[in-house]
């Protein structure tokens, strides 16, 4: 009498990258085997919870052999490819990804993205002297409730938002991508507002956003007074108070306050998504009263 | 039945599973993390049944919807159960190694035949057949399931039910196979481990049973009471009885949260002394002789709770709690102190590392395991064991190791206590909404944009021949008393069945009019079942 189970067989791929042999299991991505001999690669629509989109081509590399530069987080490792991460075609493209990106996109709540900006010498104002690239979208932020924000000036269309609202998380729906070249943008349908909307206010976009396109109103407004300070906040994780599921969430705290929530995308409980409850919910710990931000418990 | 009060399987195993039975539980808005699991098993190619009176948004994510009649759960399993015989698909082995009872339970399901199963739970019988068929075949099959099948008079009865499925197919006691009862709360599973019930220690450690006691007597120093107490619905009625005189109330909102709730506050405002222990001044402590403002468990105060899926994990402090709030074990500590007895000033950690001497199943989760390992599931005896992913893996060992098979339940259907009559034609069953929480003490907290869920569902047919348009303000009546509320005409909802949920209780008190018949085994009352009348409001001489 047995419940018989067939064990996982992991087979071995050995690569070659930057002249250094690695062995990772097979179906590892690049990106993923170059991160294993501490290789930092930089990504914008790539993060550990969604799949690949392909979308942004930060991440590209050399393989030897290939005509294209491939993105590393899409790209499985093959038996004795040859991977090339910082030669000049790679550092050259990377460069100018960078700054298109950013030229067009506020990208100053994004450290992550100004960090690899410098680091390969992007300068998005040489592109000023030419008026018609440097447009941004140019709207004002779209506020419709208590929760959350929407400013497209700081979106980069990287797809990340729409896939936790799809696929690979919420199964909702609720935004896409509409309209084509400079007039893309992240929608919900026929652009009502989000209550009108099919969303059901999970902020797992506000989760995935790397630019800070996405954001809690909490969040929007410190930054609107300029006392949003990363510098002086905590993280504290946690167990939600809300049914049984047991997500984890980190809180992150300034001046002993709750200014927004996350969850650990590496959570087997989360994969760092939440719901509403979990995202939202927290404030009955300290019912805000803003502009002074005194609890009223 | 298989003797371990919690939910066999973890999450992941859904995403491995072949066919998923969601039974009485709306997880998408309920449990909607858990539900981003059962997403992952469906687009790996799970097929889902979902048995639900109400055609729910978990509902709409099903291959089919079972839309069964409120209150005939068991007609439903019982009749799978002997197609699933009928059929010869059992799991003939598997029954008789690691079970008993089956000739009894043969002979005991034989009347309740698929058309006797329509007629009653109102699903057609080839949609019950296809769900028996696909449940028995599957390589790996869960059934999963909320307060929909537990919160009747017979709601042991519907589990019970369930459990025989699983019995008779050998879909238990493996991995992606299980039976997963998803907790309402985010400690209801801690506290049911920590022995906060009438009749456990810590471990489910039995308090009648002499060794068991002795070992908590050894550690507290102390002789501790070796009868049973009484459940949550027991103390109403001792209260109502007079027996029962005075009440400390930690965490709970009893007078909004109960059936028949304007009975329960009678009883309340009755008793000589009652002391209320929360963080927020409830409609309950507004009852109280004494309140006593504690700390928010997960965010001002250390500790653990426990999940679903047995994953017990810490929760932490990270802002300073207000006021003169205080953490719950140092209001209780501060009690014990002014009874005369001294227990300290321990830790959580403290606490935790004392219920690990005493609770053999808690003992390997140190803190710095709990901390290194993000959780751990029960049991976990030892400091070097990893945990256990799923339970009951025993039932398929040559040797069952001493243990008595897992017995096969009789059930018999019976249906809501409350008939439907001429005077209270419609039935109301009541539930949760995405974005509150309970009786709204928490979930009130924040503005939510798409907050509904005081409103009365109802199925158009229904509206239109009461001449009820949606929105407009009705009164809805029980043999228990009467609410005003709005209407929400939508068809997700069955002819003959309203919705609402019991978020609002300042807006509609909606407790006042569900029905307090209670489980005798469980003490959870019949919330789901309620007969009522609808009426305009000008015809109720209310407008």
């Amino acid at each position: 009498m047995t419940a018989t189970f067939e064990p996982t067989v992991e087979t071995t791929v050995s690569l070659t990258i930057d002249g250094s042999t690695v062995e990772v299991p097979a179906g590892t991505s690049i990106h993923k085997a170059c991160e294993s001999v501490d290789i930092d690669t930089p990504t914008l629509c790539w993060a550990e919870n969604l799949t690949p989109v392909n979308v942004c081509r930060v991440c590209v590399v050399e393989v030897e052999g290939q005509r294209a530069l491939v993105p590393s987080c899409a790209r499985a490792v093959e038996d004795g490819m040859v991977v090339e991460t910082d030669s000049e075609r790679v550092r050259h493209s990377r460069k100018m990804v960078l700054e298109f990106l950013g030229s067009g996109v506020e990208l100053d709540q994004a450290p992550e993205l100004q960090k690899w900006m410098e680091h390969y010498g992007s300068d998005t104002s040489r592109y000023d002297q030419y008026e018609l690239p440097a447009l941004k979208m140019g709207e004002a932020p779209k506020i419709q409730d208590n929760l959350y924000i929407r400013d497209y000036d700081r979106c980069v269309l990287c797809y990340k938002c729409v896939e936790a609202c799809g696929d690979d998380a919420q199964h909702t729906y609720a935004i896409a991508v509409s309209g084509r070249g400079f007039d893309a943008r992240i929608s919900t349908e026929f652009d009502v507002t989000l209550p009108d909307s099919a969303c059901v206010y999970c902020g797992n976009c506000i989760g995935v956003c790397p630019t800070g396109a996405i954001q809690f109103k909490t969040e929007y407004d410190l930054r609107s007074v300029d006392d949003w300070r990363p510098d002086d906040q905590e993280i504290t994780r946690t167990v939600c108070s809300y049914c049984g599921v047991g997500c984890n969430l980190e809180l992150h705290t300034q001046d002993d306050t709750i200014v927004k929530v996350t969850s650990p995308a590496d959570h087997s409980v989360t994969s760092g998504m939440l719901c509403v409850k979990g995202r939202f919910g927290w404030q009955y710990v300290q019912p805000l009263d803003p502009p002074t931000r005194k609890r009223s418990r | 039945m298989f003797g371990a009060g919690g939910g066999t399987s973890s999450y992941r195993e859904v995403e491995e599973t072949d066919v998923i039975l969601l039974w009485g539980s709306n997880a998408r808005e309920a449990h909607p993390i858990y539900f981003h699991h059962v997403l992952k098993g469906l687009d790996n190619g799970a097929t889902m049944y979902a048995v639900d009176p109400r055609r729910t948004s978990s509902a709409k994510f099903a291959d089919v919807w079972l839309g069964l009649d409120v209150g005939t759960d068991v007609a439903m399993a019982n009749a799978m159960g002997r197609e699933i015989i009928a059929a010869d698909l059992h799991n003939k082995a598997f029954i008789a190694h690691s079970s008993r009872g089956f000739d009894e339970y043969r002979a005991h399901v034989e009347p309740y035949t698929l058309a006797y199963a329509e007629e009653i739970t109102g699903v057609p019988a080839e949609a019950i057949r296809e769900a028996a068929h696909a449940y028995a075949t599957a390589d790996r099959a869960q059934i999963l399931w909320t307060l929909g099948i537990t919160e009747h008079h017979n709601g042991v009865d519907n589990v019970k039910s369930l459990c025989n499925l699983a019995l008779l197919t050998g879909h238990i006691g493996r991995w992606g196979s299980g039976l997963v009862p998803l907790r309402g709360q985010n400690n209801v599973q801690g506290g049911g481990d920590m022995g906060a019930l009438p009749n456990k220690l810590p471990g489910f450690q039995d308090i009648t049973n002499d060794e068991h006691r002795a070992k908590f007597e050894a550690v507290y120093g102390m002789e501790l009471n070796p009868v049973n107490g009484r459940h949550l619905t027991l103390m109403f009625e001792a209260m109502g009885e007079g027996t029962i005189k005075a009440a400390y109330c930690i965490g709970e909102n009893p007078a909004d949260s109960e059936a028949d709730s304007e009975h329960a506050r009678t009883l309340l405002e009755g008793l000589d002394m009652l002391v209320v222990q929360d963080i927020f001044m409830t409609r309950t402590a507004e009852l109280a002789d004494v309140v006593l403002p504690s700390s928010v468990g997960w965010a001002e105060c250390d500790g653990t709770v426990t999940s679903s899926e047995r994953r017990v994990q810490r929760v932490r402090a990270a802002v300073t709690p207000p006021g003169e709030c205080r953490h719950d074990h140092e209001i209780i500590g501060d009690l014990a102190r002014r009874m005369g007895v001294e227990w300290g000033n321990p830790t959580p950690e403290d606490l935790w590392d004392e219920l690990r001497s005493l609770s053999p199943m808690h003992a390997g989760m140190s803190y710095g395991r709990l901390e290194a390992e993000g959780g751990l599931q029960w049991p976990c005896p030892t400091d070097d064991h990893p945990g256990s992913p799923y339970l009951h893996g025993w039932l398929w060992d040559d040797d069952l190791g001493g243990r008595d098979p897992s017995p096969f339940s009789l059930t018999h259907h019976e249906g809501p206590k409350e008939h439907l009559s001429d005077e209270f034609p419609l039935r109301l069953t009541t539930g949760r909404a995405l974005d509150s929480y309970n009786t709204g003490v928490q979930s009130s907290g924040f503005e939510s944009p798409i907050r509904t869920g005081d409103e009365l569902d109802m199925n158009p047919v229904d509206a239109a021949g009461l001449g009820i348009e949606d929105g407009e303000r009705v009164l809805v009546s029980s043999p228990r008393g009467s609410v005003e509320m709005g209407v929400r005409v939508q068809p997700d909802i069955p002819i003959g069945l309203t919705f609402t949920t019991f978020h609002f209780p300042d807006l509609v008190d909606i407790n006042t009019i569900t029905n307090d018949e209670w489980d005798r085994d469980s003490g959870t009352a019949e919330f789901k079942a309620a007969a009522i009348r609808v009426e305009k409001l000008a015809a109720a001489g209310r407008e």
